[in-house]
């Protein structure tokens, strides 16, 4: 008893001093602000937007939506039961995928355009066909302890999963297994992104971390703290080198991954409601940030200032996405619509 | 009471915290420095923050035949 007490005293004075250490190493590089750095850069001016297109077919609240490698394409996903595949330039509905389970949180295109996944409170991932003559069942990934918040396909034969079971997951999709398990988060995991060169991704989650995974070995490689309250929505800067994070504290905040700290924040006062999503412009100097407010804001991320606003949706902004050609940016609504703006 | 999987998981906090304690950091000047850069050198490819003609527009409101 008294050994092992002794030797979990030894450890924990190990971890305060790793802490201490890795916080003095922060300490140690941070030798300037982010916007100090950007006094020299020139305005973006007001940023604004006109409301192109209301997307009409929901019968309830959008929870997800993510745009195809096409940027054509859109995927959105709602407590209706239906996952809805949209031609944006037209309007038109392609396809409509009926859920077993309607408490559809997340929902995912694969690059190739085939493949769509969704998955909620039901703790699975299940991956459809869209090419079939009508939407077929490929896959149900079920292994998860906790609901589906987040999904993200590498490929037609890999998809990861983010779940309120605190981990994340690789999956192979041609035997439905589990290929890697990511532990490392001590609350629901609510959020994940893909690196370009997909060898490491981002994950928020409920504990106000961010965490940085090796895909491939299977270990977190960073961790960010910084944010007060659960990490709803978080994106890689273009570049691959920081990361985006918004939360329920109300603020959004960049993670330089080379310098392994906060280097902005995006927060104002007058702001008191969460941010629930967000998308980067292609140069990544524009974050569109959806908020329980009802409005998209919109930042300059070098600077830190809101340059801009969204406006229209009469309930929660509860997604946001660019598509990779940059032409737009389409948000999603508890107010059932899907509104798309450049 | 589990006294040594507190141990095993203590010891894996502290394996982590080993591993991250570890990275090279770069200095903030610098990073910021590169964000910027990248920025400033791929805003003209970026449609949304230097707008676009209504030719160019995928989104634009479609135009209306009228037969004659």
């Amino acid at each position: 008893m008294a050994a092992e007490k002794a030797e979990m005293d030894a450890l924990k004075k190990e971890c305060d001093g790793l802490r201490a250490q890795i916080e003095a190493a922060r300490k140690a590089v941070n030798d300037s602000s982010m916007s100090g750095a950007a006094g020299g850069v020139a305005s973006v001016g007001r940023v604004q937007l006109k409301l192109r297109k209301t997307l009409k077919g929901h019968l309830a609240k959008i929870y997800a939506m993510h745009w195809s490698a096409d940027s054509r394409q859109m995927v959105s996903a709602s407590q209706d039961g239906k996952l809805l595949i949209w031609d944006t330039f037209t309007g038109n509905k392609l396809v409509a995928v009926p859920l077993k389970s309607a408490w559809v949180m997340s929902v995912a295109f694969a690059p190739s355009g085939n493949l769509v996944a969704s998955g909620g409170l039901d703790n699975m991932c299940t991956v459809y066909n869209i090419k079939a003559a009508s939407p077929k069942t490929l896959r149900e990934l079920d292994a998860h302890t906790g609901y589906l918040s987040c999904c993200r396909f590498l490929s037609d034969s890999e998809i990861l999963t983010a779940s309120g079971d605190t981990t994340c997951c690789l999956w192979d999709l041609e035997t439905g297994k589990q290929k890697i398990i990511f532990t490392n988060h001590i609350g629901d995991c609510m959020s994940l992104a893909l690196s370009g060169d997909m060898n490491t991704f981002i994950s928020g989650a409920c504990d106000s971390l961010a965490k940085l995974w090796d895909l491939r070995e299977g270990t977190c490689k960073q961790t960010f703290s910084g944010h007060t309250s659960d990490i709803n929505a978080i994106s890689f800067f273009p570049s691959g080198n920081a990361v985006i994070t918004g939360s329920d504290d109300c603020s959004c905040k960049m993670y330089d991954l080379r310098s392994d700290q906060e280097v902005i924040g995006y927060q104002d006062t007058s702001l008191n409601a969460g941010v629930t999503s967000l998308a980067l412009s292609n140069s990544g100097r524009l974050i569109f940030a959806g908020y329980d407010d009802f409005n998209c804001h919109i930042w300059d991320s070098l600077k830190g200032e809101k340059v801009g606003v969204l406006s229209g949706h009469d309930n929660r902004v509860s997604c946001t996405g660019v598509p990779e050609d940059g032409m737009g940016v389409c948000t999603g609504s508890w107010d059932s619509f899907l509104k798309l703006w450049n | 009471m589990s006294g040594s999987s507190n141990i095993v998981a203590m010891k894996k906090v502290v394996q982590q915290l080993r591993l991250e304690a570890g990275i090279n950091r770069v200095k903030v000047s610098q990073a910021a420095a590169d964000l910027q850069q990248f920025c400033l050198q791929h805003a003209q490819q970026d449609p949304l923050l230097t707008g676009m003609s209504s030719s160019n527009n995928p989104f634009r409101p479609q135009a209306v035949c009228s037969f004659l």
